[in-house]
């Protein structure tokens, strides 16, 4: 059993007692709504009769359905209009801040809240979306939960939980150029499998990691869930302090010297005991794509895709349903897929550092004529910041599509799909089928920079090439 | 609130690993404020794709109760919409070889029990069900087996959901509210709650 790490302190400090079960009730510091997980949770309040027991420690915004062509409302997708119109009702009637279309600070839920300070180490942090594992990068414990739990937490703002235990995973040495976070992490997950961090909460340490930014750590722990852990983490350090400061949610100035004091005192100690420990290194890992139906089929960009006979018995049914989902034949290269639709965005990859990467690799060059390639900013600051460094320009100079700030072709929710047996380049998170809006559509997940380039040469390409 | 102490019906097999919650309910269908009407939709693309074929729509497992899965059923997004689309299909509860997190936390949060089995007793249930669509299954969350006419085989769940399906506990919110006065307590210890009340 794990002891001592920044996992066992925090969950400690928010336990509010043990329940007749065994379970742990778990106070959760922030609370992140949007539209798609919460209608049903109010429904269930109402049938109750509950309230909302801390309204000021949930937040609200609107991001899956989202057109990011024309945001004008009413939308033109009447269920979308239905969505955003009861969230906008429930937060007003039990007095939860809203950050709607239009204020300047909507975005995809896990872009808003640390670009504001909202996200700080050593809260708990809970939504109903699998990817709030992303606030795990300034060393919070956060997790997806279901719409029964939203119920639970807005009514309680408490959690019914078993305690996870700890995997740490160290990456050390330097990434070679080309090589981005998100090659970390489909690495990683290549390596442990899909269901690898099933009853773990992972702790990303080691040199790698310590010399990532913020934003880099976010797409690291945003992709713990497609690893199977429910929640990773890094613990805070000055590279977590500096983005902090001066956000309008962070502690003023008076409280600073006493917030960076606890924040230290929650990481992991020297000598804290884990459930399992994993090394990898850095020099292993390179632009990394998925080439099946699940986030664990990955492969460097210059290797082939595996034969059955190359993959351990446990995976070679799965193996067997992605060559025919995905027409790709195994023992061939990855390298030179055609691709026909180049998507940048997504909570993994949607923010300023991500943009800034693929905005390097197209400068000057032109998308290939055959792909349609387009940009969705994280959240409205990530679009205005992008802006007023000229990015949009670059991308649209290069034959790019620049869109308002959602989660778009991610899940494809809002308008953004690919059409029949489409095949995309995709930053997001997922390759399951279906995924991306059709039925047959087909998803290649990689890196913003390594979409840049397929977006370039109209197939899968090395983006060390164009650096 | 209501105890699951055994649940017995016909099965279903549906085999596969890693299905994940956008397979169980393709994303389209998740633009509804209720949960209404999303026992039809499950499987939405799958059942297409086969043609009346998938388990799901087979005349001989229309009656079925209980579905039995393979390894890490329900992988990836948080969408309550699945299991809720599973469910009011008709499904009362799941044996599998493993289930993903939240996907499992959901079900036990509707009353849905989700138990583990081994590899092979999972494909021998699977065999048996199909070969025998009729003959109920009986999950016993007490004595922790799954018996199906002459065969019977242990089953795993963490003790905790186990108590909490047998005591009627699964709906935790009345629970969690009751603790209203220690959850308060809780929060004024917590630093940053004090930083942003200051």
């Amino acid at each position: 059993m794990s002891r001592g790490t920044l996992f066992d302190k925090v969950w400690d400090l928010h336990t509010v007692g043990t329940l007749p079960s065994g379970q742990t009730q778990l106070f959760i510091g922030l609370h992140l709504i949007h539209e798609v997980t919460s209608p049903q949770a109010f429904a269930m309040l109402r049938e109750r009769g509950l309230a909302v027991m801390f309204p000021e420690r949930t937040l609200a915004t609107v991001d899956h359905i989202v057109p990011t062509e024309s945001q004008a409302r009413p939308f033109v997708d009447v269920l979308a209009e239905e969505m955003i119109t009861a969230l906008e009702q429930n937060c007003r009637e039990y007095g939860i801040q809203f950050y709607n279309i239009g204020s300047g600070n909507q975005g995809i839920v896990h872009v808003i809240a640390p670009e504001q300070g909202l996200t700080q180490p050593g809260m708990t942090i809970a939504c109903g979306d699998s990817h709030t594992s992303t606030h795990g990068a300034f060393g919070a414990i956060a997790f997806g939960i279901g719409t029964s739990q939203v119920r639970d937490v807005l009514a309680s703002q408490t959690l019914s939980l078993s305690k996870l235990k700890v995997r740490r995973i160290e990456v050390n040495g330097e990434l070679s150029p080309g090589v981005y976070a998100k090659d970390v992490t489909l690495h990683i997950i290549r390596q442990l499998g899909v269901k690898g961090g099933v009853g773990y909460a992972y702790e990303y340490a080691g040199s790698t990691i310590e010399a990532m930014s913020i934003e880099e750590r976010m797409t690291l722990c945003n992709m713990s869930i497609e690893g199977g852990a429910r929640c990773g983490y890094v613990n805070p350090d000055s590279v977590t302090y500096d983005y902090l400061k001066g956000r309008e949610f962070a502690p003023k100035a008076e409280r600073w010297d006493e917030a960076v004091a606890w924040w230290e005192s929650l990481r992991s100690d020297a000598d804290a005991a884990y459930d399992d420990v994993i090394v990898i290194d850095a020099a292993d890992i390179a632009p990394t794509v998925t080439w099946g139906i699940t986030p664990g089929q990955g492969i460097g960009v210059n290797e082939h895709i595996p034969t059955v006979e190359e993959l351990p018995e446990g995976d070679r049914a799965i193996a067997t349903e992605a060559y025919q989902y995905m027409n790709l034949q195994p023992g061939t290269a990855i390298q030179g897929t055609p691709v026909d639709v180049c998507f940048i965005g997504s909570c993994t990859n949607g923010r300023l550092s991500d943009l800034r990467e693929a905005a390097k690799v197209v400068q000057g060059k032109k998308a290939a004529a055959t792909v349609k390639a387009f940009v969705v900013p994280g959240s409205e600051r990530v679009k205005q910041a992008a802006e007023a460094e000229g990015l949009d320009t670059i991308f649209e100079a290069a034959g790019f599509e620049w869109r308002e700030a959602g989660c778009s072709m991610c899940l494809a929710m809002n308008p953004d799909k690919l059409q029949g047996n489409q095949i995309s380049a995709s930053s997001s998170n997922r390759n399951f089928k279906g995924r991306q809006g059709s039925s047959s559509g087909r998803t290649l997940l990689m890196s913003p920079a390594m979409v840049a380039a397929a977006a370039i040469a109209g197939q899968v390409t090395d983006v060390r090439k164009l650096l | 609130m209501s105890q699951v102490k055994t649940v017995s019906g016909p099965g279903l097999p549906l085999k596969g690993d890693d299905i994940d919650t956008d397979r169980i309910i393709p994303a389209r269908f998740l633009k509804c404020v209720t949960f209404d009407g999303l026992g039809e939709q499950v499987f939405a693309d799958d059942r297409t794709q086969l043609n009346g074929q998938h388990a799901f729509d087979q005349s001989q497992y229309q009656a079925a109760e209980i579905l039995v899965v393979n390894r890490n059923f329900g992988c990836g997004s948080s969408r309550e919409h699945a299991p809720q689309a599973i469910s009011r299909w008709g499904i009362k509860a799941l044996i599998g070889e493993s289930f993903a997190e939240i996907f499992l936390g959901n079900c036990v949060a509707m009353g849905v029990p989700c138990v583990t089995v081994s590899s092979e007793v999972a494909s021998q249930l699977q065999a048996l069900i199909a070969a025998h669509p009729q003959t109920p299954l009986t999950l016993d969350l007490e004595s922790m087996t799954v018996t199906m006419a002459e065969f019977t085989a242990p089953v795993a769940l963490a003790d905790s959901l186990r108590q909490m399906f047998t005591a009627g506990t699964w709906d935790a919110t009345g629970q969690l509210v009751a603790q209203s006065a220690a959850v308060k307590a809780t929060a004024a210890n917590l630093p940053y709650i004090t930083w942003q009340s200051a």
